[in-house]
């Protein structure tokens, strides 16, 4: 029989999955050329490529192919398969800066097949640690390679660890923080999608080495799929005899569930996701007790992030000092961001830690969108800071990014331009984090309501000088006084960038400016005479009809009529009408 | 999560009883599986009735008012009917920055709804969710059809009316 060649299909336009038809017509193409035998053409959900039409890889050499069009089917199957001409021009050559660890498998293989997992190394490690290592060793070599957990924080996953092992208390659980909240980021729900198995390893692994009975899943209820392919990979692990009495024949017992989240973010807080799960209301419990020793229902309980979770199997494969040898002093292994905002390739990336962020936005992002100039980048989304772009060697690692004052967070990387302003973007995160907060303690309930208050009068033109250091010490006080991380670092955004953009929040309020002319209350609309073309069209389609004047005198925006919506703006075809 | 239909059973008040007899048998022996339970609930109503959270307290032994507790603590679980169709607008930061705000002004203006408010007529809702994840797309937009959610991906403010009027009876109407 002819060897078989595997193609992964994706159509990564993204406006519409159209993946099915194209697979589709790949086969019926196939098979009018008399080599559908010899071939397999597998649709795949991820590819780490974006924006690039029809991809195809070919998994026999791993060559990738991008921009193919419906049409060029024919001539891609006579090339590869036949040796009939060539199709070079589509191929893609991905940038090498990336370093897959934790996404290995996403888009690779099929995230509903076991089989398929297991061929990629897939439960090696749980047999390995199940076989030959003690729980000690399995913490033993997590302490070696260095991880910290993603989720944010950066807590050393080996030290949670042995927390809940050394706990006198015989019930345990490992609970998967799958309750990814912040606005921009996507990493933990894609890895959910594409290789949930290898999270179910991971929390195998998790129970394994403190001596759990149970683990939960704590999933979005806004990721459906991502709750049905772990659901999938659980029964399926059970089905093995991964899962349940005595793993592979040892004399350990593990239990998986799911449990679904409902829209709250601070459930990603580890007491209140632990409330949450209990069927509670989200709200934080205060620390000390730490739930490595009192947790779910008062047992110790450890809760690791979905990326943490995945780089384990890994781990225990190829030994803890093989994670150590990447990334920077302090921060071990690789980091996933999901980069959006104003780039040219948005996305997922996984990137050894240490690259600098210029390398991630110009290098693998492509640079801004447009050719605008960048003002900043925004990483850890609510909690985390803005770094401008004068900062933009920083490399990402827990400890360069603290110093210029943002996070790692669990890994959005916004990236800002010029048109964006830096009054308006904390002040979305401010309200979000006000929006979010439980209502648990005063400092983060009051304060943040008071301080979006003051930024809010401030975006609308209201601002005194007063209101800067008045949000200052809100800003301590949340930050020292609030019970859990939200509270704490909810500030963070504001603080971020009034400390580097001083100048654009004085504008805001002396000035009564807003360079960016994101604050509607500020911006004024007038009428560039000299580009003027008298048509007309902005008086007929100001809704409030604050445009007059006559052909011969030109046309003037009454200032108080207006109500800013910018529809003049949008409407005129010559440019004609200044936003300032 | 498919959302049922939300028509009425032949005989209501009994597949009710029957189903709410059910769930609470599925859940009542888990620990801590409430909020589970009440996913159920508004998977298959759409949102959490309150003569069905009585009886769901009845049957699982919680006091009414821990239902409420929990179902008003999270933003997922809604107290009122879901329109028909079900248009959400994703505030993720990116689509922020890409407009998704004048997406809502232009739907409240179209609709003459607010968030989380349901037209007259019951046909739509407008609702303002969290990220979607799919930022790359922004800005994102998502109405509920039968088959599943239906995405609608960077939108322009002036696409937002026909996309409406896709959903409206006479585009349904059309369709068929």
């Amino acid at each position: 029989m002819s060897k078989q060649t595997i193609f992964l299909l994706r159509d990564t336009s993204l406006t519409q999955d159209k993946t099915r038809d194209f697979q589709i017509l790949f086969l019926k193409v196939a098979r009018d050329l008399g080599i559908e035998d010899s071939i397999q053409a597998v649709r795949a959900s991820d590819l780490g490529i974006y924006d690039k039409g029809y991809v195809i890889k070919d998994l026999t050499n791993e060559v990738i192919y991008a921009n193919l069009q419906e049409s060029d089917i024919e001539k891609f199957l006579k090339a590869t398969l036949m040796g009939e001409g060539s199709v070079d021009e589509f191929k893609y050559t991905p940038d090498k800066c990336q370093l897959r660890i934790v996404l290995r498998n996403c888009g690779v293989i099929d995230p509903e097949s076991i089989d398929e997992y297991m061929a990629h190394e897939g439960y090696c490690a749980l047999a390995k640690a199940l076989t030959e290592m003690t729980p000690e060793k399995v913490i033993e070599e997590m302490k070696k390679s260095g991880l910290r957990g993603r989720g944010g924080a950066g807590f050393p996953t080996w030290m949670k660890w042995s927390f809940a092992r050394n706990s006198l208390d015989e019930t345990r659980f490992v609970v998967c923080n799958g309750d990814e909240g912040d606005p921009g980021a996507y990493m933990d729900r894609s890895i959910l999608e594409g290789d949930p198995h290898a999270i179910v390893e991971g929390m195998i692994l998790a129970g394994y080495a403190i001596g759990a009975q149970r683990g939960f899943f704590y999933i979005r209820a806004e990721y459906p799929l991502a709750i049905k392919r772990i659901e999938k990979a659980i029964a399926q692990a059970y089905e093995r005899g991964l899962l349940g009495e005595n793993i592979l024949g040892s004399d350990f017992s593990y239990e998986l569930e799911v449990r679904l989240g409902a829209g709250a973010f601070v459930c990603g807080e580890e007491t209140a996701l632990i409330e949450s799960i209990e069927g509670k209301r989200g709200m934080p419990r205060s620390r000390p007790p730490f739930p490595a020793d009192k947790g779910l229902w008062n047992h110790p309980t450890i809760i690791n992030n979905v990326e943490t979770l995945a780089a384990i199997a890994q781990i225990i494969n190829r030994g803890g000092e093989w994670l150590a040898r990447i990334g920077t002093e302090k921060s071990k292994g690789t980091k996933v961001f999901a980069i959006t905002g104003k780039v040219k390739n948005s996305g997922l990336i996984e990137i050894p830690m240490g690259m600098t962020i210029s390398e991630i936005v110009y290098g693998i992002a492509g640079g801004v969108l447009g050719g605008q100039k960048l003002m900043a980048v925004q990483t850890g989304g609510p909690s985390g800071g803005v770094i401008p772009e004068h900062l933009i060697n920083t490399p990402v690692s827990y400890e360069h990014l603290a110093e210029v004052g943002s996070i790692m967070g669990s890994g959005g990387l916004i990236v800002m331009d010029e048109d964006d302003c830096m009054v308006d973007i904390p002040r979305f995160y401010l309200r979000f984090c006000v929006e979010e907060s439980c209502g648990k303690c005063a400092p983060c309930r009051i304060g943040g309501y008071q301080m979006l208050k003051i930024i809010d009068r401030i975006a609308e033109g209201k601002g005194v000088e007063a209101d800067l250091e008045k949000m200052k010490r809100i800003a301590e006080g949340m930050q020292k006084a609030s019970l859990c991380a939200l509270g704490q670092t909810a500030p963070n955004p504001v603080m971020s960038t009034m400390k580097y953009f001083a100048e654009e929040y004085r504008q805001h309020v002396q000035d009564k400016k807003c360079r960016a002319g994101k604050c509607t209350k500020m911006v004024q609309y007038s009428i560039d005479q000299a580009k003027c073309k008298k048509c007309k069209l902005c008086v007929v389609n100001c809704p409030v009809g604050a445009i007059s004047g006559s052909r011969e005198e030109g046309y003037v925006v009454d200032q108080v009529k207006c109500i800013k919506c910018g529809t003049c703006y949008e409407v005129c075809k010559f440019n004609a009408i200044v936003r300032k | 999560m498919g959302k049922k239909t939300l028509t009425k059973a032949d005989n209501p008040a009994e597949t009710q009883d029957q189903m709410i007899a059910d769930l609470a048998d599925k859940w009542r022996d888990k620990k801590g599986s409430l909020i589970m339970a009440l996913h159920d609930v508004q998977d298959h109503y759409g949102y959490v009735p309150r003569d069905v959270a009585r009886k769901l307290a009845h049957e699982l032994d919680v006091p009414l008012a821990r239902i409420y507790e929990v179902v008003t603590f999270y933003n997922y679980f809604k107290l009122t009917p879901p329109g028909k169709h079900r248009i959400s607008v994703c505030m993720g930061t990116a689509c922020y920055l890409k407009g998704a705000p004048e997406l809502i002004e232009e739907i409240e203006s179209l609709l003459g709804v607010k968030e989380g408010q349901t037209t007259s007529d019951g046909l739509y809702q407008m609702d303002v969710v969290r990220c979607l994840g799919c930022c790359g797309l922004a800005p994102v937009l998502t109405v509920n059809e039968e088959e599943g959610d239906k995405v609608y991906a960077k939108i322009p403010r002036k696409q937002v009316a026909e996309i409406i009027a896709k959903y409206s009876k006479s585009g349904e109407n059309e369709k068929k």
